[in-house]
C-alpha cells in the first residue's frame, strides 16, 4: 500500500525534509508520496510525520491555535511514526530547559521522557558540523549538522540512545518515535530518512 | 539538501576546530545558511530593549533584530545610526530563547566584528544605519557568524551572496509602513529569476553571460541561479510591513518569512499586533485565518504610514550601487 509521509509546515525548512524524504522514497523503491501538512485533517490521514527543524517557541505555538498539536499527540499515540528534528525533537519532549534562560514555558507533546537542553552547545557562532555514528540502527558515519543544537541530558528507562556526540545525547528513539538534535535534511546523505520511510512502512503493512 | 552555490573553501570565517579531540567544522555555508533555513515562514521582530523581546518571543516570533531606535525613530532622529548598545543587545540575549540578530552599518567591518564578539546569531548589514562604506559592503566569507544583507534587485542579492551573505532581504522602504517598496523589489526579484530561468531553459549561454555582466557577478553564480529558478540562499520580506495582510501578501509572493521593523513597536497595540502578524505569516494561504489575524488589530492604532514620493532620505538607496 502507498505511504503518506506528512512535513509539519508551521515553520521552519519543510522544503528540504520533503526534498530528504522524496529522495529516501526513490531510493528505497517504495510506493509513497510525501506531503506538506498544517491541518488536523491533513495530519489525520499520514502514516508517518517529520516534524522539522525551526524554532520550537514558535511551531509549538502556532500548532496549539489550529488544533494540529492535539491530533499530532493522538496520531503517535496511536503508533504512527514520528521523526523530530532539532525543534522537532524539543516538541516531542516532556519538558524542555534552555541554557541561558532556564525552564520554558512552551506548548509541547510530551511523548518522549527525556531531559533536554536547548541550545545545548551555544549559539550560532558555535553551530557546527562533525561527523558522528549512529551504530544500533547501521549508520555508521553520519555528516552531523548542529545548529543552536539541543541535546538531551538523561533519558527515560523506555527511550533507547541512539547516538551520542562528546558524551552528550544527539538521537533517541523510542518504539516508533525518533528525535535527533541534528539536521539530516542539511546534507546530501539520507540514511536516516530512509531508516524512517522504513519504519514508516513496516508500521503500515 | 541544502543549495550551496557559491561557496567557498577558503573563507576566512570557516574554523576547524576540536571538541574533545573530535574534529568539528564551524562557520562553513552548511551552518551558516542552514541557520537562515530553520527561520523559514516566521516573523523577525526590531526591538530596541528586553521588554518588546519577550513580546516577540511570546508571540511567536522565530528572532528579535536588536536596534538602538526603530528605523521609523531612526528617521526622524536624523544624524548618524550606529549598531545598538552592547550592553542592551547583552540584556536581551539572557532574556529570550530565540535568536537574536542585530544591525551593523554596511561597510563596517569593525561593527560586525564586534557584534560576531558579542555572538549575536545573525548580523545584519542594514540600510536602516548611516553607511560607513558606500562602495565596499562587508567581505562576509570572513565571519563565522552569518550575515542577512538586503537587496533591490537580482543583481543586488547576487553580489551579496557574493560577498558571502547567508540569507536576503528585500529592502523595501525602512521605516515608512508603506509595504509597496518591498512588494516592488520582491516583484523585480522574481521578474528577474523567471528571466535567467528562461535563457538557462533555453540553453543559450552567451545570453546568461550577458546577464551577469549586467548584474555584476560571476558567470557561475547566475548560472546556478537560473538552474535552481530561486536564490540560494532563504528569502525573506522586509521594509513598510505593518499589517497582518501586507505579511501574508509578501509570503504569497514567495518569501520565505518577513522581517517587521517599525510596525509592531510603533503601534498603539504591540502584543496583539505581533501575535497577529505571526499568525498571517503562519497560515498566509488561509484567507480566513488572515482575516481573523487582521480582526486582531485596530487600523487606528496603525503607525501612521508615509509616502515614498515624498522621502527625504530613502534608505534603500544606500549601498545599492556597489
Amino acid at each position: 500500500m502507498s505511504l503518506t509521509v506528512g512535513v509539519l509546515s508551521i515553520q521552519g525548512d519543510v522544503q528540504e525534509n520533503i526534498l530528504s524524504a522524496k529522495s529516501a522514497i526513490d531510493e528505497l523503491g517504495i510506493d509513497g508520496t510525501v506531503i506538506d501538512v498544517k491541518t488536523s485533517e491533513e495530519i489525520s490521514q499520514l502514516d508517518g510525520l517529520i516534524i522539522p527543524g525551526g524554532e520550537s517557541t514558535t511551531i509549538g505555538q502556532m500548532s496549539l491555535v489550529n488544533g494540529s498539536l492535539k491530533v499530532i499527540k493522538e496520531k503517535i499515540e496511536g503508533g504512527m511514526p514520528v521523526l523530530g528534528i532539532c525543534a522537532g525533537m524539543i516538541m516531542l519532549s516532556n519538558t524542555a530547559n534552555d541554557r541561558v534562560v532556564g525552564k520554558t514555558d512552551q506548548p509541547l507533546l510530551g511523548i518522549l521522557d527525556i531531559k533536554l537542553e536547548r541550545n545545548s552547545f551555544g549559539r550560532q557562532r558555535e553551530s557546527f558540523e562533525s561527523d558522528i555514528s549512529l551504530d544500533s540502527i547501521n549508520i555508521p558515519k553520519f555528516n552531523g549538522v548542529f545548529i543552536r543544537a539541543p541535546s538531551v541530558s538523561d533519558v527515560g528507562s523506555d527511550v533507547e540512545i541512539l547516538s551520542k556526540f562528546n558524551n552528550r545525547i544527539i538521537a533517541v528513539k523510542k518504539g516508533n518515535v525518533i528525535g535527533t538534535a541534528f539536521h539530516p535534511e542539511l546534507t546530501k546523505d539520507t540514511s536516516l530518512h530512509k531508516y524512517f520511510i522504513n519504519l514508516v512502512n513496516t508500521s503500515k503493512n | 539538501m541544502l543549495p550551496l552555490s557559491g561557496e567557498r573553501q577558503d573563507a576566512k570565517g570557516i574554523i576547524y576546530d576540536k571538541i574533545n579531540s573530535i574534529d568539528t567544522l564551524r562557520g562553513s555555508s552548511t551552518v551558516k545558511r542552514g541557520f537562515a533555513h530553520m527561520l523559514k515562514n516566521g516573523v523577525v521582530m526590531d526591538v530596541t530593549n528586553v521588554e518588546q523581546a519577550l513580546i516577540a518571543e511570546e508571540a511567536g516570533a522565530v528572532s528579535v533584530m536588536v536596534l538602538d531606535k526603530l528605523p521609523s525613530e531612526v528617521r526622524k532622529a536624523g544624524g548618524v545610526a550606529r549598531t545598538a548598545s552592547i550592553r542592551i543587545i547583552e540584556e536581551i540575549m539572557d532574556s529570550v530563547t530565540i535568536p537574536v540578530m542585530a544591525k551593523c552599518r554596511i561597510g563596517h567591518v569593525n561593527e560586525a566584528l564586534v557584534l560576531q564578539e558579542t555572538d549575536v546569531d545573525m548580523i545584519d548589514e542594514s540600510e536602516v544605519l548611516t553607511p560607513a562604506d558606500e562602495l565596499r559592503h562587508i567581505w562576509k566569507w570572513d565571519f563565522t557568524t552569518p550575515v542577512v544583507n538586503g537587496a533591490r534587485s537580482l543583481a543586488e542579492a547576487l553580489r551579496r551572496i557574493e560577498e558571502g551573505a547567508s540569507m536576503i532581504r528585500t529592502k523595501g522602504e525602512p521605516g515608512t509602513g508603506n509595504v509597496a517598496e518591498a512588494i516592488k523589489h520582491i516583484k523585480k526579484v522574481n521578474d528577474e529569476l523567471r528571466t535567467i530561468k528562461a535563457i538557462y531553459d533555453s540553453g543559450d549561454n552567451q545570453d546568461l553571460v550577458r546577464m551577469a555582466r549586467e548584474f555584476k557577478v560571476s558567470y557561475d553564480i547566475v548560472e546556478q541561479t537560473a538552474k535552481l529558478g530561486r536564490l540560494p540562499v532563504v528569502n525573506f520580506a522586509a521594509g513598510g510591513i505593518a499589517t497582518p495582510a501586507d505579511a501574508a501578501y509578501l509570503m504569497s509572493l514567495g518569501c520565505d518569512g518577513i522581517f517587521v521593523g517599525s510596525g509592531i513597536f510603533n503601534s498603539d497595540d504591540a502584543k496583539e499586533r505581533a501575535r497577529a502578524i505571526v499568525l498571517a505569516t503562519t497560515f498566509w494561504n488561509e484567507s480566513d485565518k488572515v482575516k481573523e489575524a487582521q480582526k486582531m488589530i485596530d487600523e487606528r492604532q496603525s503607525m501612521l504610514g508615509l509616502d515614498v514620493n515624498t522621502l527625504e532620505l530613502r534608505m534603500q538607496d544606500r549601498g545599492g550601487s556597489a
